[in-house]
């Protein structure tokens, strides 16, 4: 294979990880931040306990962290087809992707709110703040740096498996290392592909390092 | 200006506040003493019912603050400043941004928020630092960011929960020094809780002792310490257990009076000094004797020590 047959290919392939990643992404945020604070929220000492729905949160989300990803993707085919109308293809991957990874994300931001001390929350409540208040002015800036580190894992995370996207037909960089690199042994489109993604990795990371460092004032 | 009768606080098998009854005159500085464990720190909470006492009613500047809930609470505690032993500042803040917080939680407009920081900061002489982060500060100037933080909402009470604990020696004057100067400028009423006999000495008009969840002596300072088996008065002069037949006086206001020196001329006595100390206390000296007195005319000495307005305490 010469590099004017694999440039097309990496090309595609990279645009569907990105697609993927990105709305994943945006979805997990949407539902993994809402999730994570109603995790430490409704904790024992949270901000609005609740006993009950602590325990179904915890689950849920336990439940969600426990299934292999490539299973999840499989499982969760019926509810695709009712969000996106279709189970194959890039679009159909970001549901069981955004399913994947907001379990993951919510455990991220609760620890990451957990580091606020409790002291600055109470304080808050003596100045007479409400909950919203306090989850919107205190609690997620004071977290930001935190927030910033668990989400760089999460996309990092969603990189990876968005590797298995191949299986519904998701494309993306995984998928053409195991088309062409595996199955039609092209060892230098593997190499290349694998290198692609090292270097994504490292600067999704680079840059979550760097935002989460410049955000942290303690 | 502060008034809780009948707090009690239980934790599941623990109980925090035993029946605890509290009296803050308007313009005071009231210091609640006691050990860590005492209950002065839930005490303390429950005045801005930051805890809800499980029974008895707190009442500050006329409004009953545990028949409220929710929004009429909240905006209770607008008008009750808090600072915390370990400051509890916004990291993510700069110290403008940290003071400017409870005004936005009030709802005050931007342009009169900027100029009530600046004001603030002013008070607590921290004008250069309103770009800094808490990070960057001394815990004098965290403490002081505190302090103007709790100022915002113009309260007429202000609460302290151990505010200098965590301070060194030196720092703890300066704090207690701008809490005397807002105390006196603004008529601030601050209700302190410490386990520092001398926070109590160098700044409040009044104390409350606490131990196991219950106040075993409150009241003025002078008064406390000119009352017979004072607790306060021991704990400040922490002489040894008298032997019997020993004669403790206390001197409250009089220490500059060479009252043993007249005993000694006036009646047929002998005089030993077992021990003994004298402390600035709430603005005044305040001393302490531990004597033994031998001599025929002892009874009349004691008496005459006690016309001279001293308390004279004779172990048995």
């Amino acid at each position: 294979m010469t590099w004017d047959e694999m440039l097309p290919l990496l090309a595609e392939a990279s645009g569907q990880t990105l697609q993927m990643v990105l709305w994943s992404t945006l979805f997990t945020i949407l539902f993994g931040l809402p999730l994570g604070i109603a995790l430490v929220g409704t904790d024992r000492d949270g901000l609005f306990p609740s006993r009950a729905l602590h325990q179904v949160l915890g689950l849920v989300v336990n439940v969600g962290r426990s299934l292999p990803f490539i299973v999840l993707m499989i499982a969760v085919i019926p509810l695709t087809r009712l969000i996106v109308g279709t189970t194959i293809g890039t679009m159909a991957a970001v549901v069981p992707l955004t399913l994947g990874a907001v379990p993951f994300l919510a455990r991220l931001v609760e620890t990451a709110l957990r580091e606020v001390g409790r002291d600055v929350v109470q304080a808050a409540q003596a100045m007479g703040a409400n909950r919203t208040t306090i989850v919107a002015k205190v609690l997620l800036p004071e977290a930001l740096s935190g927030l910033i580190a668990g989400l760089t894992v999460t996309v990092v995370a969603l990189i990876s498996y968005s590797a298995m996207a191949g299986v519904i037909g998701g494309g993306g960089l995984g998928d053409l290392a195991i088309r062409y690199g595996y199955q039609r042994f092209e060892t230098l489109l593997m190499i290349v592909t694998v290198v692609v993604l090292v270097v994504v990795v490292q600067l999704v990371q680079m840059l979550g390092d760097t935002l989460a460092r410049r955000l942290s004032r303690r | 200006m502060i008034q809780a009768s009948g707090l009690r606080k239980v934790y599941g098998e623990t109980v925090a506040l035993d029946g605890v009854d509290l009296h803050v005159r308007q313009g005071e500085i009231f210091g609640v003493l006691g050990q860590s464990g005492a209950g002065k720190s839930t005490l303390l909470r429950c005045v801005n019912v930051l805890e809800r006492p499980t029974a008895g009613t707190v009442t500050v500047a006329g409004q009953e603050l545990t028949s409220l809930t929710g929004q009429e609470l909240n905006r209770a505690r607008q008008r009750i400043g808090m600072i915390h032993q370990h400051f509890a500042l916004l990291s993510s803040r700069t110290v403008a941004g940290n003071v400017a917080f409870p005004l936005e939680v009030m709802g005050v407009a931007k342009p009169e928020r900027e100029r009530r920081v600046a004001e603030l900061l002013d008070l607590v002489g921290l004008s250069g630092k309103a770009g800094e982060h808490p990070a960057r500060l001394s815990g004098g100037q965290k403490q002081r960011v505190g302090i103007a933080r709790a100022l915002a909402g113009n309260p007429s009470v202000l609460l302290s929960d151990e505010a200098t604990s965590a301070l060194d020696p030196g720092t703890t004057e300066s704090i207690l020094a701008l809490l005397r100067r807002l105390n006196r400028e603004l008529g601030l009423t601050i209700l302190l809780i410490t386990h520092e006999m001398n926070v109590v000495k160098s700044v409040c008009d009044s104390v409350a002792i606490m131990t196991g969840g219950r106040i075993e002596e409150s009241g003025p300072i002078r008064e406390l310490l000119a009352r017979p088996g004072s607790r306060l008065a021991a704990e400040l002069f922490p002489l040894p257990v008298p032997e019997p037949g020993t004669v403790t006086v206390t001197f409250t206001g009089q220490a500059d009076e060479p009252v043993i020196s007249h005993v000694v001329r006036k009646f047929d006595v002998d005089v030993s000094i077992l021990g003994g100390a004298l402390e600035e206390v709430a603005g005044s000296s305040v001393g302490r004797l531990r004597i033994a007195l031998t001599g025929d005319e002892s009874g009349a000495a004691l008496s005459y020590l006690r016309e001279r307005g001293l308390l004279v305490e004779v172990a048995a």
